[in-house]
Parts: C-alpha cells; sequence; structure tokens
C-alpha cells in the first residue's frame, strides 16, 4: 500500500521549500522530519502541550494540529527561525537570563507563545502573560521564572 | 572575581535549548535508520497461545519482527529480576509489550505492529491490593520462588517484598498517650509527564557492537540492563546520553532499550524507537499507589511519643524498584520528628497493571501525605496550633533518622519558622465570592546520599579543564552544577572548564541521576577529583618554580603564585611541562559509594529492608494558602512559601527553581492528576487532555522559595541535594490548608472537587 503523496510548497524561516509530502501529514512532522527543523518537539501530538508552538503568518499554531499543506502560501516561524528576530531573541533572552529553562524541551514552544504575544504587545500584564502561554505545559519549573522572565521583558521599553 | 559557586550564572545548555539547538532523542537521525513500533497486549492477564505475523511480514518495508518467544527469556530487573523486554508466555497488563517492528519508516512500522495478531487465553486478573491478596486470587508469577533475587524480600503469592523497621516499644507507649490519631491514607497512581516521552535510538557496528542514544537517567543503568536482556558483555553496548526531557524517575530503569537494540542487532541497521504519548503512559511506569494506615499518639504537652504504620503498595506488574519505593516509605513514615517509638511494616503487591517504580520522591510523597495530614489531626485533638506541634517535636541536629543515622545538619526548625514568618508578614490577599480561605504547613525530610559515582578531571594544554561525570542532566542543571564546583575549586571562569556528555565508554561510574543525590553524592566527586588534581598543579608548579608546594596559592583566573611575591606560573605553563617535559599529564580520578553512617542495629530493628545504607538528610517546610470554593469544591491554590535547607547553594536560581517545579508537580498529585485503568484494567487516561498536569493558570502565581543554607560537613563546598523535597510537601499541606478553610479532612489523593464536596462538613 503506498501512501498518497502530494505537491506544496511551504515557506518557513523565509526560506522556500518545494516539497512531495502525504497528504495526511502535519506541519510538525514537515518540520521535523523533512526540513531538519527539530527545535520544534513533539510533546504530545495531540494539540495539548504547545512544544510544537510555530508562527504561521504571525499567529500561534500547534503545528502537530495543522495538515503541512494547509500552511502553503502562508509564512511559517519556528524557534530556529525566531532567533533572527529581535523579539524571538529578546524573549530567548529573558528566558535565559531568568532561569527559566530546565530540561529545555518545552522552551521552544514557550519561546514562540511569547514571541507571539509580544510582537502585538510589548508591554503585557502578568494576567496577559499567564493567559498568552496557557496553552503550553511545562514539568519542570513551575511556570513562576517563565511568567517572571516575561514581566522582566515586559517592563523593557525595548 | 567572584567564585565560580557564587551566584547563579545563566545555565550552560540554556543557550541552546532557547533557539532550538538542544539534541534530544528524537532529533537524532542516522543514515539508513529504520523506525521501530511496540505491539501491545490487549488483554490484563492471559497466556500467549500463538502469533500471528503473516499479514505484518508482507506489508513492504518491514525489516524485521520480534516476539516475546524470541528473545533470551533472561529476566532483568532491579531486585527482583522478573521482567523479560516482550512478555514471554503471559502478559500481566494492558500495554505490556508482546511484539516490536522495525520497519523503513514510523508509519510502516506502527501499521505492522497493528496487523500483529496474537491469540491469547485469558486469565483472571486483579487490579488492587485486596484482590491480590484474596485467598483464591490469581498469581502473577508463577515462577516468583525461582526469579534471582539481589534481596531476599519474603515474597510470595502476589507479595512482592515485605519489610519492617522497629524503635522502642509501640504498644507501652501508646498506652501513656493523653491523644492519639488514627486514620487510613489512600493516594493514587501519578505519571512522570517528562514533556519528552522515552525513546532511544540504537546503532550497530560490523562487529556487532552496539551503541545506543537514550533519553535517560543513567547510561551506566542502560547499558548494564541491555547487556544482561541482549546476553552480551557490557563491553559490546555503549549508551551515550542525549539532552533529556524531563525524567522525574520514570527514566531511571530501563524497559524499552533493549527492544530497539535487539533490532538494531538482527537488521544490522540504526533503529529508532521514541513512544507515543499514549504508549509513554501505558508502558513506562507510575508513581505507587499506596494505602497507609497509620496511628500518632503524643502527651498532653503535645510531644509526639508513638506512631505504627502499616503501608501496602500496589506495585503492578513488575517489580521494578519497589522493593525500594517500599523501604524508603517505611524509612520517611516517622516524619522528620523525634518519636521514640516507631513501628513501620509495609508490603507491595502484584497487580495487573502498568508497572509502579521510581518517582521523584521515591515513596516519601505517600508516607508523608499520611503522616503530615496526621500531625495536624493530633493537633486539632491537642487543641494546639499545628506549626508549634512541629516545631515542639521536629528534629534538631545529632538527632537521629529513622533506623537510627545520626543526622548532622538539620535546619527543619529554621524552615517552619521562616516559611511561617513570611506568610504572616505577606500582604492578606483579597477574599473571593464564595470562597473560604485556609492555610496549611507540611515538614518534610529527604535524603542525598547513596549509592556510587565518580568523576575525572584532565588538565589541557592550554590550562583548560576537562571534567567529566555520569551524571545525566535531566534538566535540574547538574551540569551547570558540576562545572560551577569544578571552576570554583580551581579559581577559574566556568568557559575554561569543558564538561563531557555522558558515554558509558569513557564517563565515570554513576549510580543514577536520581535520590536528590547529584549535588551531593557526584559534587563530593567533583569537588574530591578537582582538589586532588588542584594539588598535582601545585606539585608540579613547585618543580618548575623550585620552591615547597606549600609555599604556592592559587590566584584568580588560573595563575599559581609564590605566596607574598609576585612571581607565578599560569594553569597553561603547567599543562605544557607535564605534558611536553617532565611529570606527565596532570589528571585526577574520584570514586566512592556512600559512605555515610549506616542503620543502628542498636537502635532499630531493621527487617528486610532493601537498601543497604542511604543518608545526608535535608529537611524543609511548606506554608500554603489555598481557596476553596464551597459550591463547587474546586481547590486554587494562591500562596506557597517552600523553606528548604539546601546545604548550601551552588546555583541559587537552580535551587529556586527545583523547589517551585517540584512543589507544582506535588500539587499536580495532591488536586488532579490520577490514572485510571477500567474494569477490564485498560488505562483510559492515555493523553495530556484526560491526565491533567498543572498549566500556569492552575500553578499559584506566587510560590516563594526560600533557600536556607546549613552546611552538610561531609561535602567540600557543603551542598545537599533539593530536587526531590519539594514535591513531598506539596500534598499535605494542601490537605491541611483546605481542612483549614473548611474543616473537611481529605485522606485521598487526588483531591478532586467532588471528594472536596463529599467531605465539606
Amino acid at each position: 500500500m503506498s501512501e498518497s503523496k502530494i505537491s506544496c510548497t511551504l515557506q518557513v524561516n523565509g526560506e522556500t521549500h518545494d516539497l512531495r509530502v502525504p497528504a495526511d501529514a502535519t506541519l510538525l512532522d514537515v518540520l521535523r522530519e523533512k526540513l531538519d527543523l527539530c527545535g520544534t518537539k513533539r510533546g504530545c501530538n495531540h494539540g495539548v502541550c504547545g512544544a510544537c508552538n510555530v508562527l504561521v503568518d504571525g499567529n500561534l499554531v500547534r503545528s502537530c494540529l495543522m495538515l503541512a499543506f494547509e500552511a502553503e502560501g502562508s509564512a511559517v516561524v519556528t524557534v530556529e527561525g525566531t532567533s533572527e528576530s529581535r523579539t524571538g531573541s529578546d524573549v530567548q533572552q529573558t528566558l535565559i537570563e531568568a532561569g527559566a529553562i530546565q530540561c529545555g524541551f518545552c522552551t521552544p514552544g514557550f519561546v514562540m507563545a511569547l514571541t507571539a504575544l509580544f510582537a502585538y504587545e510589548p508591554h503585557p500584564t502578568g494576567d496577559a502573560i499567564r493567559t498568552a502561554l496557557s496553552g503550553n505545559l511545562c514539568r519542570c519549573s513551575g511556570y513562576v521564572k517563565i511568567v517572571e522572565a516575561a514581566e522582566r521583558l515586559a517592563a523593557i521599553d525595548r | 572575581m567572584t567564585m565560580a559557586t557564587e551566584g547563579s550564572p545563566p545555565r550552560l545548555d540554556a543557550g541552546d535549548k532557547a533557539t532550538g539547538r538542544a539534541r534530544y532523542v528524537d532529533d537524532i537521525h542516522l543514515p539508513g535508520m529504520l523506525h521501530a513500533a511496540v505491539h501491545t497486549s490487549t488483554h490484563a492477564h492471559a497466556r500467549i497461545i500463538a502469533y500471528r505475523l503473516d499479514a505484518a511480514r508482507a506489508i513492504a518495508g518491514v525489516k524485521a519482527i520480534v516476539t516475546g518467544a524470541d528473545i533470551t527469556g533472561v529476566r532483568a530487573g532491579g531486585i527482583v529480576k522478573d521482567e523479560t523486554m516482550l512478555a514471554r508466555g503471559t502478559v500481566r497488563y494492558v500495554g505490556e509489550p508482546v511484539a516490536a517492528v522495525a520497519a523503513v519508516d514510523l508509519r510502516t512500522a506502527q501499521r505492522a505492529a497493528a496487523a500483529i495478531e496474537v491469540d491469547y487465553a485469558p486469565l483472571p486478573a486483579v487490579f488492587t491490593p485486596d484482590a491480590a491478596l484474596a485467598r483464591d486470587a490469581p498469581v502473577l508469577h508463577e515462577e516468583f520462588a525461582n526469579y534471582v533475587k539481589t534481596v531476599d524480600g519474603g515474597g510470595q503469592g502476589n507479595v512482592v517484598f515485605e519489610s519492617a523497621i522497629t524503635e522502642g516499644d509501640v504498644e507501652q507507649a501508646f498506652g501513656n498517650c493523653a491523644a492519639i490519631v488514627e486514620g487510613t491514607y489512600e493516594t493514587q497512581a501519578q505519571h512522570h509527564v517528562y514533556l519528552e516521552t522515552n525513546g532511544c535510538v540504537a546503532d550497530v557496528d560490523s562487529a556487532g557492537r552496539i551503541t545506543l542514544h537514550a533519553t535517560c537517567q543513567s547510561v551506566h543503568h542502560i547499558q548494564q540492563r541491555v547487556a544482561e536482556e541482549l546476553a552480551e558483555p557490557m563491553a559490546k553496548i555503549r549508551v551515550i546520553a542525549t539532552r533529556v526531557g524531563g525524567g522525574f524517575g520514570g527514566k531511571h530503569a530501563s524497559n524499552i532499550h533493549s527492544i530497539a537494540a535487539w533490532l538494531a542487532r538482527a537488521t544490522r541497521r540504526p533503529v529508532k524507537l521514541v513512544l507515543s504519548r499514549l504508549q509513554d503512559f501505558e508502558i513506562q511506569r507510575t508513581r505507587h499507589p499506596a494505602r497507609i494506615w497509620m496511628r500518632t499518639g503524643a502527651a498532653a504537652n503535645g510531644t509526639i511519643v508513638a506512631r505504627d504504620v502499616r503501608i501496602t503498595l500496589d506495585g503492578g506488574a513488575y517489580a521494578d524498584e519497589s522493593p525500594a519505593v517500599l523501604a524508603f516509605a517505611l524509612l520517611m513514615s516517622r516524619g522528620p520528628y523525634r518519636i521514640a517509638n516507631v513501628r513501620a511494616h509495609g508490603k507491595v503487591v502484584y497487580t495487573n497493571k502498568l508497572r509502579a517504580g521510581s518517582f521523584r520522591g521515591f515513596g516519601n510523597p505517600q508516607a508523608t501525605f499520611a503522616g503530615e495530614s496526621q500531625i495536624d489531626e493530633l493537633a486539632t485533638k491537642l487543641c494546639m496550633d499545628p506549626c508549634e506541634l512541629r516545631l515542639r517535636n521536629a528534629m534538631r541536629p545529632g538527632d537521629t533518622a529513622f533506623g537510627g543515622q545520626p543526622v548532622r545538619s538539620c535546619a527543619l526548625r529554621d524552615a517552619l519558622e521562616r516559611a511561617r514568618a513570611a506568610q504572616r508578614a505577606a500582604p492578606v490577599l483579597p477574599p473571593r465570592d464564595g470562597c473560604r480561605r485556609g492555610v496549611g504547613f507540611a515538614a518534610m525530610s529527604h535524603i542525598s546520599g547513596l549509592m556510587g559515582t565518580a568523576a575525572s578531571v584532565q588538565l589541557r594544554a592550554d590550562g583548560s579543564i576537562a571534567l567529566a561525570t555520569g551524571c545525566v542532566d535531566i534538566g535540574q542543571g547538574a551540569d551547570t552544577a558540576m562545572v560551577q564546583m569544578c571552576a570554583g575549586l580551581l579559581g577559574v571562569t566556568l568557559d575554561r572548564v569543558s564538561y563531557a556528555q555522558q558515554d558509558s565508554d569513557v564517563s565515570p561510574y554513576n549510580w543514577k541521576t536520581a535520590g536528590s543525590r547529584s549535588t551531593y553524592m557526584t559534587g563530593r566527586a567533583v569537588a574530591a577529583a578537582t582538589i586532588e588534581m588542584r594539588q598535582k598543579m601545585l606539585d608540579q608548579a613547585a618543580r618548575m618554580m623550585e620552591c615547597a608546594a606549600s609555599d604556592l596559592e592559587l590566584r584568580p583566573g588560573g595563575t599559581i603564585g609564590l605566596v607574598g611575591v609576585p612571581r607565578t606560573v599560569s594553569f597553561k605553563d603547567v599543562a605544557l611541562h607535564s605534558l611536553f617535559r617532565a611529570g606527565g599529564p596532570i589528571a585526577a580520578t574520584h570514586g566512592f559509594v556512600f559512605d555515610g553512617p549506616g542503620f543502628d542495629p542498636k537502635r532499630a530493628s531493621i527487617h528486610r529492608l532493601a537498601f543497604a545504607n542511604l543518608g545526608v538528610y535535608t529537611f524543609g517546610a511548606h506554608c500554603v494558602e489555598v481557596d476553596v470554593d464551597t459550591a463547587t469544591g474546586k481547590v486554587d491554590v494562591r500562596r506557597a512559601w517552600c523553606a528548604h535547607d539546601v546545604g548550601r547553594a551552588i546555583n541559587r536560581v537552580a535551587c529556586e527553581g527545583q523547589i517551585q517545579g517540584g512543589f507544582v508537580q506535588g500539587m499536580g498529585y495532591a488536586l488532579t492528576e490520577a490514572m485510571h485503568w477500567n474494569e477490564d484494567g485498560w488505562l483510559t487516561t492515555t493523553t495530556l487532555a484526560d491526565y491533567k498536569i498543572p498549566g500556569v493558570l492552575d500553578a499559584p502565581a506566587e510560590i516563594h522559595p526560600i533557600v536556607i543554607e546549613d552546611p552538610e560537613p561531609s561535602h567540600p563546598l557543603g551542598a545537599k541535594g533539593i530536587g526531590e523535597p519539594s514535591l513531598v510537601g506539596a500534598a499535605p499541606a494542601i490537605a491541611n490548608a483546605i481542612h483549614d478553610a473548611t474543616g473537611a479532612r481529605l485522606r485521598t489523593l487526588p483531591m478532586t472537587p467532588e471528594r472536596v464536596l463529599d467531605m465539606l462538613p
């Protein structure tokens, strides 16, 4: 039984990729397995944990819940790509400095959620930060230092 | 220059983790790599009659299929060797691996695994210890008497292990008590839910030597287990640790690595086996469900004089770490108190469910939930403040732990007082409509010394230092702490010390990243090796400078100088001289097995305890505030103050992270997390949507870590462990706060809204 593949053009981190992928391949499958962008993590594959978060046209998306072909025509940004943006690298730096990273498996998902938040709201409140992170699970930190990191960034005029 | 052990430098691995560069096991892709999928049991207890593999074999791209009939049959495990990598002859829980497939891609492997059919003859199954201990209960392991056991636990029938510890005369002491409380406490199966599921990649060379890349808590343990199950010498198995996306005890013992290794050996190709979340829930391990009956008695002045404890642990289908978990639960059942007369008896029982094993706290959360709930119940009966009752009975330096070991450093009273003072000093949170507010305390003890470990340091040509240990960083920050200790003792910056990824070919032995032991045990090895190498560097410099080593001193930044004189030689000079002129490479290795004072047979009668020795006790106290919604029963933990004696904080921010993270994992245990099996033994909580771990909106916004530093004399830098205690105290502190708020005494975990509502007076 051969699976049906479809052609699909994806723009990821500013680069265009012409791909043949299974019709039911998720964006997460393609990022990790075809494009070697392994920073995006598979934590649950059910859309619960947020470790696979990416930006699609600036919106936070769980890449395990989006079929790859659905992202055609959109600009996809992963944790690798977000390092290139000012907001993304600021988010990464504040998490590092606040000691908000432990095992790190959830971190790319948190980076993307915070990047999405700070891209449209540079000075979010603590409640806004917590709401923005409510779709991300972390098992190590108890969330306190992640929220503190974001609050530090929110207090800065960048 | 500040010492590398002062302050909290950011973690060495944080940059890679923040940018997605860190490599976890599922990020490994090797040329020609196959993917494995596991076919699991659909019966809780059944004999395997036949395997039907033709349909799976016929699928294009399938390269190998292995079933329990193909494997050696050597049973592996911890103290009781009762398990095979795939079920042989009998399945004992739904989800037990029965067969495995290697195929060209994951989809094909999964399709083939699903196409395997197995004929079973069902057997009666037991899902609770009560059912397993019933007179006519089916016996899970009929060959139990013939299994290899490293310690005889007196098990028979479905009893895996039975232990007891007694100090003093409990019966007589209860006769003299003014107040006695008694109750039964029940706790549930909790899953670790490390964000990265378990897995490995096995590779094989032309000589048949297998290299495993594994997310794990010990390369040495996996090496030993796989060698045993594949009947290969350990020299033919190499294990390399990847970055680990959380462990919490769940990656402490091995059970899936041999499957990948077997398939790699059979196909002569690399094989990746990374569990789906569903299979990780179904085939890994849980915290032991426990039933604890406990009775505690005190004199009228509040001095606790007697405690009697009976613990029954549900071990699931295989023993795994059960005997050791039972032993530790018993040791912790006295609590961190001076109680002269204590009797603790426990057993762990086989049932037809997923194995229970190691999980952060290791039996202590169950024992402490019972014990600390009971302290509050006793305080109510004595009309005393619960925190005062704890202070009155708290252990002090020089006291002995249960089992008779002397305790040298103990800051428990300080922890209780500081947690209480911080809560009292905090501004009062505004009340919420429909909610009652309560405050609860819990005190706790844990250990950080056990088993063996080692470290090696070498001086490189430019004066850099190469540090290696077998301690895998599972997220807690061990890499950074080890480098800080080494760099601090040599007066160099962190970037002058390299730290080796764990590799069983070269890493010094380490038992496991477990038992809150890394900073204490491996840290001691790092410190001792570094101090020994430092002396060799001074000796070498003395020969170069033609003086006595005792006239030399280490100066910050990597130089050695003559005391009172500006003349120096650099580490580089010393290294080059040793490498190319005289003396030879400068290096040191230090290894030891826990060497603290052992159990005292004159104080305590110890019957079949699975541990030879452990110690270096840590102490802590939690104070929590909860709001209980009296209409819905929902409990909201508003704030927590968690005071912990860490000996000395090597990295304060990392200590705080352990305390906060442990508290929230303990809060999940207290309130929402529970694995459920249906009447046929099928696990029904197999996704993160069904099994609820706390999210950011569930966790309190304020978790105040109070880091107490009371240096441990046996560690050159004074450090003790902090990995587990913060989880241990969470559930009883929350239970006590619920009682304070509402008068409801919850003795069953998790304390769901339904249970709270049922108990509201």
